[in-house]
């Protein structure tokens, strides 16, 4: 049941990330254009760090926390079949959140805010940006609490029953966006804004960095959760099978909640303030939340087999040629998978405690997140909008093939985009640099590199402009679509009262968060540190 | 004061009452196979880290060392005199460089060091964040204003290898560079000048 206030929650605030979506894509097409260095009049480093800035903070924070948002609502009213708690509640949060995108776009786009989108105090950026970014994280925590509330509103009224599985994968992400945005949070509110305002002349970058690191990696769950919600709730489905497991579906969103948060030191590997035994720690834990990564490749391979073999498809690989592949959900499914292994791949190599020396911070680093992020998470929502937006909007896709080739084409952008990258990333190649400036021969050998990159970066606007129109097109002029019937939900056996409800594991994080960032917090104020001083911007 | 032992009873149950609720999930068996498999997987990469880290004392970096950047041209180490590749190797034979950084170079611009020999990296920033990275080796480190960056590298084969800075510090970081010449052991000669050991 989608009543008319949670169609447009999620309405408005998909209209929000997906415009931001094209947006950024724009910013991204400029920026390969110009660090190829083959067109001599986009060379600016100004205009390209302001670029890069924007193009991180609308794909990284605006698509991703509004499309989440606009997903929970509508996974919340649907899965549970109660309308959405406290709709001015939504409303406030949603405006806070516009108000704080629009705040820090201003000096975004005004090349005020060159501090890329993971900051970097001591560079400062204008006082804006940090309030638009802080206000983005407060918006967004209202619809965390309305989560909260409606699952356990539906618990008091539904004693004993099992939580539904999309829901229960949303309130694990909206815990798990409480429990890692209060490390932003406090950065931001004890550091960056008396600093930016000038209260504070001068700021501890080890205690910022530190901070920053506490959000920087779990927020990546953050955006890949309402993507696992599709593969385990959206794709058996579309595929013509039924889910292979809900207990091991309902173990991986724990799993991730719980090992996915105090990890964030191996973006620290190379850092000075933190020293070995805890990198080790974090690394440990790092590589323990491939786990529930490897149990989802395998419960979505499984159910696609299912699916493949219930029709017709036989001997050790005739599935796959069996699976509807014209289903927009299930070859987003497939090609997100393939690109997760391969960003996968490059994962374990980051995450290696010693091996990410030769690859920290060159080109490899960009090349592996756009697999992940822009690859495998960004297709799923690019998927989840076909699937819901006829939904929304009452009308009929407005073409059968578009999405398709639209799909198609992400994926190679994607692949031709990123392999140049992960060589230049052996090569050496600093990640953040707007144009190779270096009388060194072994620059040479990054040249051919560039010109692939521009090919993929050229097929990924073309693919993601596609998409817009086909979110308006169907808006505004697909065929008017009759009700469907609602699904009928597998009845599962309940899981136990341990992958029912998240007290249990609120407590294990919180062992495990004081554990591994207690000591290296507090060291801050027990060592003898010197900030630096405020001239660096 | 008595101090109460907890109660063997209560733990035993709740550990049985585990065993019982874990045996009756609904485990498909090649699910429970490709459980086993993934972490035996990553058992074996993180054995292997284990391993190197140990008994090879692979590590990152991370050597928490504060310093005031504000004073580095006054400090004790950092200062004008001092920088660059010491005439002193260390007790262990391995050869101390000493790096500043600062928009948009590393002070000093040209170091040449022996090859095949430990070479440790003592850097410290004076103003913003920077990274040094001399491109298809292991030596790699952020320079966190605040904090010394310790680092050591063996370079096997002589050439001329650029060290770049790898972390965005402002509108001219796509030109911090500075050149590091790697040549062969019996080649190199000890600089003259260059701040003593303490």
């Amino acid at each position: 049941m989608n009543d008319a206030t949670s169609t447009r929650l999620t309405l408005f605030n998909f209209w929000v990330a997906f415009g931001a979506f094209g947006l950024a894509c724009f910013f991204g097409m400029y920026q390969v254009l110009e660090r190829s260095g083959l067109f001599a009049f986009l060379q600016s480093p100004a205009v390209y760090f302001a670029s890069v800035s924007t193009h991180g903070v609308l794909m990284a924070f605006v698509l991703t926390t509004f499309f989440i948002m606009g997903f929970g609502y509508y996974t919340a009213a649907h899965s549970l079949g109660q309308p959405v708690w406290n709709p001015r509640l939504a409303w406030t949060g949603y405006g806070v959140c516009v108000g704080g995108v629009v705040l820090a776009a201003i000096p975004l786009l005004l090349g005020k805010a060159s501090v890329l989108y993971t900051f970097y105090p001591p560079i400062q950026a204008n006082v804006f940006f940090y309030i638009g970014a802080t206000l983005l994280v407060v918006g967004s925590w209202f619809w965390c609490a309305i989560m909260l509330v409606m699952l356990a509103r539906w618990k008091k009224d539904h004693p004993g029953e099992t939580v539904p599985l999309p829901m229960f994968a949303t309130v694990a992400n909206a815990l798990l966006w409480l429990w890692t945005s209060l490390g932003v949070a406090l950065e931001s509110v004890f550091q960056l804004l008396p600093w930016a305002l000038g209260l504070t002349d001068t700021i501890d970058v080890g205690l910022a960095r530190t901070l920053f690191a506490w959000t920087l990696h779990p927020i990546v769950y953050f955006w890949l959760i309402p993507a696992y919600i599709a593969l385990y709730c959206y794709v058996p489905q579309a595929a013509g099978g039924k889910l292979f497991s809900d207990v091991l579906a309902r173990t991986a969103f724990v799993l991730i909640l719980v090992l996915g948060l105090p990890i964030g030191f191996h973006h620290l590997y190379m850092d000075p303030e933190q020293a070995v035994g805890w990198k080790f720690l974090h690394m440990v834990g790092t590589f323990a939340v491939a786990i529930p990564t490897l149990l989802t490749g395998f419960t979505v391979i499984a159910s696609l087999e299912l699916a493949g073999r219930r029709q017709g498809g036989a001997g050790l690989f005739g599935w796959i040629g069996a699976l509807p592949w014209k289903n927009p959900m299930v070859l987003a499914a497939i090609l997100s998978l393939l690109m997760l292994v391969l960003g996968g791949f490059g994962g374990i190599v980051n995450a290696s405690y010693a091996m990410n020396a030769m690859v920290h911070n060159t080109a490899w680093v960009p090349g592996h997140f756009h697999l992940i992020f822009a690859g495998t998470v960004v297709t799923m929502y690019l998927a989840i909008a076909y699937q819901l937006w006829p939904r929304l909007v009452g009308r009929k896709l407005y073409s059968e093939d578009l999405p398709l080739v639209q799909l198609w084409g992400w994926f190679i952008g994607m692949v031709v985009m990123t392999t140049p990258w992960h060589i230049l990333g052996l090569l050496g190649q600093p990640r953040r640099i707007s144009a190779v400036q270096y009388n060194s021969v072994l620059t040479l050998s990054w040249d051919p590199y560039e010109s692939l990159m521009v090919i993929g970066g050229f097929i990924l606007l073309v693919s993601a402009c596609q998409f817009v129109y086909i979110l308006y097109k169907t808006q505004t002029a697909g065929e008017t679509l009759e009700a469907e019937p609602a699904a009928a939900d597998d009845a599962v056996r309940p899981p136990p009262a341990w992958l029912n409800g998240f007290t249990l594991w609120n407590r294990v994080i919180l062992v495990l968060m004081v554990l591994s960032y207690g000591y290296p917090i507090l060291q801050f104020f027990v060592l003898k540190t010197y900030n630096p001083s405020a001239w660096g911007y | 004061m008595q101090i109460r032992s907890p109660d063997k009873n209560w733990l035993h149950e709740k550990l049985a009452g585990l065993g019982v609720q874990l045996s009756q999930l609904e485990i498909n068996e090649l699910e429970r196979k490709w459980l086993l498999v993934s972490i035996a997987m990553i058992g074996l990469f993180v054995g292997a880290i284990v391993v190197t880290a140990v008994s090879h004392g692979i590590h990152p970096p991370g050597h928490v060392e504060t310093i005031d950047s504000a004073s580095l041209h006054l400090s004790q180490e950092f200062a004008e005199d001092k920088l660059g590749v010491q005439p002193t190797p260390l007790a262990d034979g391995s050869i101390q460089v000493r790096l500043v950084a600062g928009r948009y170079g590393f002070y000093p611009r040209e170091i040449e060091v022996p090859a095949g020999r430990r070479i440790v990296f003592r850097m410290a920033s004076m103003d913003v964040l920077h990274g040094a990275h001399i491109p298809m080796t292991n030596m790699s480190a952020m320079i966190v204003p605040g904090y010394v960056s310790e680092v050591v590298s063996v370079f096997p084969k002589p050439g001329e290898y650029p060290m770049l800075c790898n972390e965005y510090c402002g509108l001219g970081h796509d030109h911090m560079w500075s050149k590091v010449t790697v040549v062969a052991q019996e080649n190199w000669r000890k600089p003259a000048t260059g701040g003593s050991q303490q």
